[in-house]
């Protein structure tokens, strides 16, 4: 019996709340999840995360939720990685020395350098510029701002996974998808109606 | 390009709204928080500081579950502060969907708590608040428990000391020009900012549209009010627009829900 609701993965790192929160204001409901086994119940599922790469990935493997996560993926549900959630999808992170991601995307997630003289962490309100349509973009304004924070960024190898860039000092991807599942760098749950959109638009895709 | 952001600040005493003046809290303006997050949320604010100003430590809990029930209506960064002395009350507030925490005290009392929950949580997550007051020669200080305690610092060298010990912003409010309606310390302010890299919030005496221009102009990545914003209708869109027209790049007014052809870059 597949469930209507949204599963929020719970590995112990994130603002779990805020996204619940969005959720359900966009009309939508949704369900903590922590124990893999209770991930082959949802099709529509959310990866948050606010913290280090390294830390988080390993909380993933340790709880058998990456292989969960695998085998939703290869059965086709619509994952939704947000900021940390979606590094997490990318081949490998240079946060503190190199750890291997879910290798969903071809993409590497890269540290800001400071000599673009910009301050990091990436923090505040920047553009989403789309650069190709999505039905996660449906109604929605390109050039509308977000809510970011992050001191890494991602790079996608193959330039047709990206779906909108953000410039901050250098452009980076800060939307990405891929068959069923999708990436966004900034935070739609704080994002007001914007990101609120976004959420909208992902709760509504057809399973 | 990043924005500068406008910050409405809600100050909480007993879990009401209240005005302040000088750090004083005689005049009630809304009895239930939510009802200004609500106003907030529509009128395209960036982010909200929530700050209990109680005079009792008790307040902490009324406190968490008063940011609980805003976090429901926030769809904006939420940074939340006052009375945070522990880790745990920290975490508290952090399940309660709060954002960001404020610390003010602790940055004197217990420095260590800082670089511990800037360790625990990031450094994006710790505003350090700095309140200042000038002494009778004019010269700033600053003011720790409620404005209650004077060090004898700079501002400049408490904002150092801040961002050493883990925070990666600073929120500066000034207890002479809060609820003065002269606009901020640009003095102070100006001094802050060509100190310390985080992103520094300017605080404390806004009443016109223009002061938080010149904020911008001081240096500030983002300027908060509290008092106007609550007497004045559209008031967080009226700033933007001035803000706007003063040449500072701010995040325009939300797109409508409703939906609109999907817009596409070149």
């Amino acid at each position: 019996m597949v469930s209507q609701s949204v599963a929020i993965v719970d590995y112990g790192m994130g603002n779990l709340r805020s996204v619940q929160n969005a959720v359900e204001h966009s009309g939508g409901r949704s369900v903590i999840v922590a124990n893999p086994m209770e991930l082959s119940a949802y099709d529509k599922i959310i990866l948050p995360g606010v913290g280090a790469f390294g830390q988080a990935i390993a909380c993933l493997h340790q709880t058998g939720l990456s292989i969960a996560l695998n085998e939703r993926r290869e059965a086709g549900a619509h994952i939704l990685g947000i900021c940390l959630g979606m590094q997490l999808m990318c081949s490998a992170s240079e946060e503190d020395g190199i750890h291997e991601g879910l290798n969903w995307f071809s993409a590497q997630v890269i540290r800001f350098l400071p000599e673009t003289g910009l301050s990091v962490p990436h923090m505040g309100w920047n553009g989403v510029d789309f650069v190709r349509d999505d039905p996660i973009l449906a109604g929605l304004t390109s050039g509308s701002d977000a809510y970011f924070v992050h001191s890494y960024h991602v790079r996608c190898d193959d330039p047709t996974d990206v779906l909108a860039t953000t410039d901050y000092g250098l452009r980076f991807d800060s939307m990405i998808q891929h068959g069923n599942v999708r990436g966004i760098q900034f935070h739609p749950e704080k994002s007001q109606e914007f990101g609120l959109g976004i959420i909208r638009n992902y709760l509504e895709m057809p399973c | 390009m990043l924005k500068k952001r406008l910050i409405a600040v809600l100050i909480l005493r007993d879990g009401q709204v209240v005005q302040s003046v000088r750090f004083k809290h005689t005049n009630v303006i809304h009895s239930d928080a939510v009802h200004a997050m609500e106003a907030f949320n529509k009128w395209a604010v960036d982010e909200i500081v929530i700050l209990n100003v109680s005079r009792d430590s008790a307040s902490r809990e009324q406190f968490s579950e008063i940011v609980e029930r805003i976090s429901r209506y926030c769809f904006v960064p939420l940074a939340a502060g006052g009375w945070i002395d522990n880790e745990d009350y920290a975490q508290k507030l952090l399940r309660s969907g709060a954002d960001k925490l404020v610390i003010n005290t602790a940055l004197a009392d217990d420095p260590q708590l800082v670089s511990r929950l800037a360790l625990r949580y990031g450094r994006q997550c710790i505003v350090a608040s700095m309140d200042v007051k000038r002494d009778a020669s004019g010269l700033p200080q600053i003011a720790v428990d409620r404005g209650g305690r004077v060090i004898d610092i700079a501002p400049e060298a408490w904002a150092r000391k801040a961002v050493e010990l883990g925070a990666g912003e600073i929120l500066f409010n000034s207890i002479d020009h809060d609820g003065a309606r002269k606009g901020y310390d640009l003095e102070s302010i100006q001094k802050v900012c060509e100190t310390v890299e985080v992103p520094v919030i300017a605080f404390g005496g806004v009443f016109t549209w223009n002061h938080l221009v010149e904020g911008i102009t001081a240096g500030a990545a983002a300027v908060a009010v509290a008092n106007l914003f609550h007497y004045t209708e559209q008031s967080t869109r009226k700033a933007k627009t001035h803000l706007a027209n003063a040449g500072v790049l701010v995040r325009q007014q939300g797109q409508s829900l409703t939906p609109a052809k999907t817009g596409m870059a070149a």
